[in-house]
């Protein structure tokens, strides 16, 4: 089944991955609702530094809403959520103190259209770490020389493509120098041929050691990256296993069901 | 030329130029007036229009005018028959009256020099192309101040008492960093101690004034209900104020305690700043109040700078439109945009206390609200007060403005992405940081028209203050016609004063097209 996955649209990381002892992310029991509609049934879960997560699902299961719960961009009603040691509670200074470590890309970019490239991904630094404004513009290049676009530093948003802009926004988010990467379906806006330029800076990142949670539907990205699938159904956690067990072995019926879906 | 019938191979076709017809002046003429036979008689029907209408108006305008005459009867005298041309000879022996109202003549030149301050303000807000922008930022932030107190005169306004506090803080750093080298040992530099002098004095100033009042109120309250005289009380209050000074003095140097001059001696040697500066500035203070009774109450000390204190009822004319306007204009915004936040705000009660404003003020018509400004506002203040009604009035159109920008800046906010707030959100911005740098910026843009709008009816609506007695240039121009040796001259009038309101709503209308023009980053 995973041959059909076309492997080589997204290359094999060079190295070996490891993960680290320290938990990076710990949900406990968590529970949430939008008034009567209970979207995230008893959610326990646990991440490492330098895990790399990948939660596929139906739509309508509850995978963005799980990420969102981590950065409290949604508030859970019920249950614990561990961030870097931070829990998440009404507390503002706790809320962004995780903010700050805890990045996230957006399935549409959400980038800033009123403001340069550079001025996106210099902003967070200025504002939020106060630094002065030429160390938070050579971090910015830096980071766009990373994502390999250091060339439309001085362009507006609403002239890139849509793959440049999708590395703009991951640019963005680790100019903030965060400790965990959140990804809410980062290519399902793009064309084919920009998805490929995507994947790769986002393996790129795996392969640095950052800690990783991505909700996508690119199976060859978690195939080559993963450590863990997590396949979610309304609202609960059906399976999780490494993505080898994942495709080849799934053990519930609604598992098969999804992956004989996706992967035909 | 070109063979119509030419065919050329796939990919090999050359780029031509388009046919003589369908461009240029010619093309537009063809396409935007002759498409059709209809669209070619109506043309032609307007062409006429045009020619029966416009000669003879510019005949009367301007070409047959009569520029100087004495009195009505003299001006038709000049014509071919009476009426048959405009007599601008009224407006012309009227116009001084038309820009300054009753401005008394020899301090004319301060409206003048208000009028180039203002140009000289404007011109930093509207282009940033202008090199040293910044300091024009804060000028054109200083210049209501000036201007108020430039145009109305003597020590009692804000700006006075402001004038006073920088001139203090400039005298008052160089005897402060005296007190502190000789008494406690340390030079700190001229700039910081100046700055801080400056936002001390300011502050002791506000507060000083702000405390005796409200002090003084309390008592006048207290031996009207309780009819005992607190003549005893009223001494002290002078010295309440001193006490107060020294503890804002305090908190004003306490921010000082991570400045690097200060050296890691830092809280002890703030405390000792405040200490000098406090004790400078009320010496300064009580030496000033020797030459008369307090420091805000010397007449006689205030007149020496020059500045004659002028009634604000002898503003009149374009004048008063310009101060209305430009001060409504410029304080509404802010205004409107804070209470537009608060509306959406997730705080139950400041959110209702913004729907609360906004809707009262849009239930209610401006000219009521003057007309609360000019007679009703006597009964809710304390006997004996009473303030200017031009600052009322002032007071008035800015919160009615400021409801309507609120609405127009809301319709903008709600147009703003949630994502854009997400992102914000999640590179740990704060509430007001992302309001600042991201939401606010693109939601006034996208509101520049309906904003815009609103300037323009607020500029217009200045008139109204016909009702409660001030004479803006309608006024003076109704006023004028009242007199037996030019009346019947109500076109000219009513011409002029349209022209003065159009000249200046058209360029508001302008800058408008040019900012959205200039905001355009392709989104």
């Amino acid at each position: 089944m995973t041959d059909a996955v076309a492997q080589d649209e997204v290359r094999q990381p060079a190295k070996e991955l490891t993960v680290g002892e320290d938990i990076a992310i710990e949900m406990d029991g968590v529970h949430k609702w939008y008034g009567e509609f209970h979207v995230l049934k008893d959610i326990n879960l646990t991440v490492n530094t330098g895990e790399r997560i990948v939660i596929c699902g139906p739509s309508g299961s509850g995978k963005s809403t799980l990420i969102r719960c981590i950065n409290r961009l949604e508030e859970h009603q019920k249950g614990k959520i561990v961030v870097d040691g931070n829990e998440l509670t009404g507390d503002l200074k706790n809320i962004e103190l995780v903010r700050r470590e805890v990045g996230m890309v957006f399935q549409q970019f959400n980038l800033f259209p009123h403001l340069t490239v550079l001025e996106n991904c210099s902003l967070a630094p200025i504002w939020v770490r106060k630094m002065r404004k030429v160390d938070a513009e050579e971090i910015a290049m830096k980071y766009l020389e990373r994502v390999r676009i250091p060339e439309q530093a001085l362009k507006f948003p609403g002239q890139l493509s849509g793959g440049q802009q999708q590395r703009v926004a991951i640019a963005r988010s680790l100019c903030m120098s965060p400790r965990i990467m959140l990804f809410d379906e980062p290519t399902s806006a793009l064309d084919p041929e920009m998805i490929k330029e995507v994947l790769e800076v986002m393996v790129e990142l795996a392969e640095s050691g950052m800690t990783m949670i991505c909700v996508t539907h690119e199976m060859g990205f978690a195939t080559a990256v993963a450590n863990r699938v997590i396949f979610m159904d309304f609202g609960e956690i059906i399976e999780q296993n490494e993505p080898h067990e994942f495709f080849n072995n799934p053990q519930h019926d609604r598992t098969k069901l999804f992956l004989s879906q996706i992967l035909h | 030329m070109v063979d119509a019938a030419q065919t050329y191979e796939a990919g090999q076709h050359p780029d031509l130029p388009p046919p003589r017809s369908e461009v240029g002046v010619l093309g537009w003429v063809k396409h935007n007036l002759f498409s059709s036979p209809l669209n070619a008689a109506l043309t032609i029907l307007a062409v006429w229009f045009l020619w029966m209408l416009l000669p003879p108006l510019i005949d009367w305008m301007f070409l047959d005018a009569v520029w100087t005459a004495d009195s009505r009867k003299e001006c038709w005298a000049k014509m071919e028959e009476p009426e048959g041309a405009a007599c601008w000879a009224f407006i012309k022996g009227r116009f001084q009256l038309f820009v300054y109202g009753f401005y008394p003549h020899d301090s004319r030149w301060r409206v003048n020099l208000s009028f180039v301050l203002l140009v000289m303000a404007i011109v930093p807000v509207l282009y940033d192309k202008m090199p040293g922008r910044k300091f024009g930022l804060w000028y054109a932030m200083a210049f209501p101040f000036l201007a108020g107190w430039l145009l109305v005169g003597g020590m009692e306004t804000i700006t006075g008492l402001l004038i006073l506090a920088a001139v203090e803080a400039l005298i008052g750093a160089v005897l402060v960093q005296l007190v502190c080298k000789m008494v406690f040992g340390f030079s700190p530099s001229y700039s910081t101690v100046y700055l801080a002098n400056l936002i001390g004095n300011i502050a002791y100033i506000v507060v000083g004034n702000l405390l005796a009042y409200v002090i003084g109120l309390i008592l006048a309250i207290v031996e009207s209900v309780f009819g005992i005289s607190l003549a005893m009380v009223v001494a002290i209050i002078p010295f309440i104020s001193i006490i107060s000074g020294f503890f804002l003095y305090a908190a004003i140097f306490g921010i000082s305690i991570s400045h690097p001059e200060f050296g890691p001696m830092g809280i002890r040697r703030a405390w000792q700043l405040a200490l000098s500066a406090w004790i400078v500035a009320t010496l300064i203070g009580l030496v000033m109040g020797i030459f008369g009774d307090l420091v805000f109450d010397a007449s006689a000390y205030w007149n020496y700078f020059g500045l004659k204190v002028i009634d604000t009822d002898q503003f009149g004319g374009i004048l008063l439109t310009l101060v209305i306007g430009v001060t409504g204009i410029s304080f509404s915004l802010p205004i409107g945009v804070l209470l537009a936040l608060g509306r959406r705000s997730s705080m139950p009660v400041l959110r209702i206390l913004c729907v609360l404003f906004i809707e009262f003020i849009r239930g209610v018509p401006l000219i009521a609200l003057l007309f609360i400004a000019s007679s009703m506002l006597n009964f809710f203040l304390p006997p004996g007060t009473s303030f200017d009604l031009l600052l009322r009035v002032l007071i008035m159109v800015t919160l009615f403005s400021a409801a309507y920008i609120a609405e127009v800046v809301r319709g903008g906010l709600q147009a703003i992405p949630r994502g854009q707030i997400e992102a914000a959100d999640s590179l740990g911005l704060t509430y007001v940081k992302a309001q600042a740098l991201i939401v606010l910026p693109q939601a006034l843009k996208i509101s520049i028209p309906g904003i815009v709008n609103t300037f323009i009816g607020l500029f217009k609506d200045t008139t109204l203050v016909l009702i409660i007695g001030m004479l803006d240039p309608l006024g003076i121009g109704r006023a004028s016609l009242a007199d037996a040796a030019w009346s019947g001259l109500s076109r000219e009038v009513y011409l002029f004063v349209a022209l003065f309101f159009f000249i200046c709503c058209f360029s508001m209308s302008r800058y408008s097209l040019y900012l959205e023009k200039k905001l355009h980053t392709g989104h």
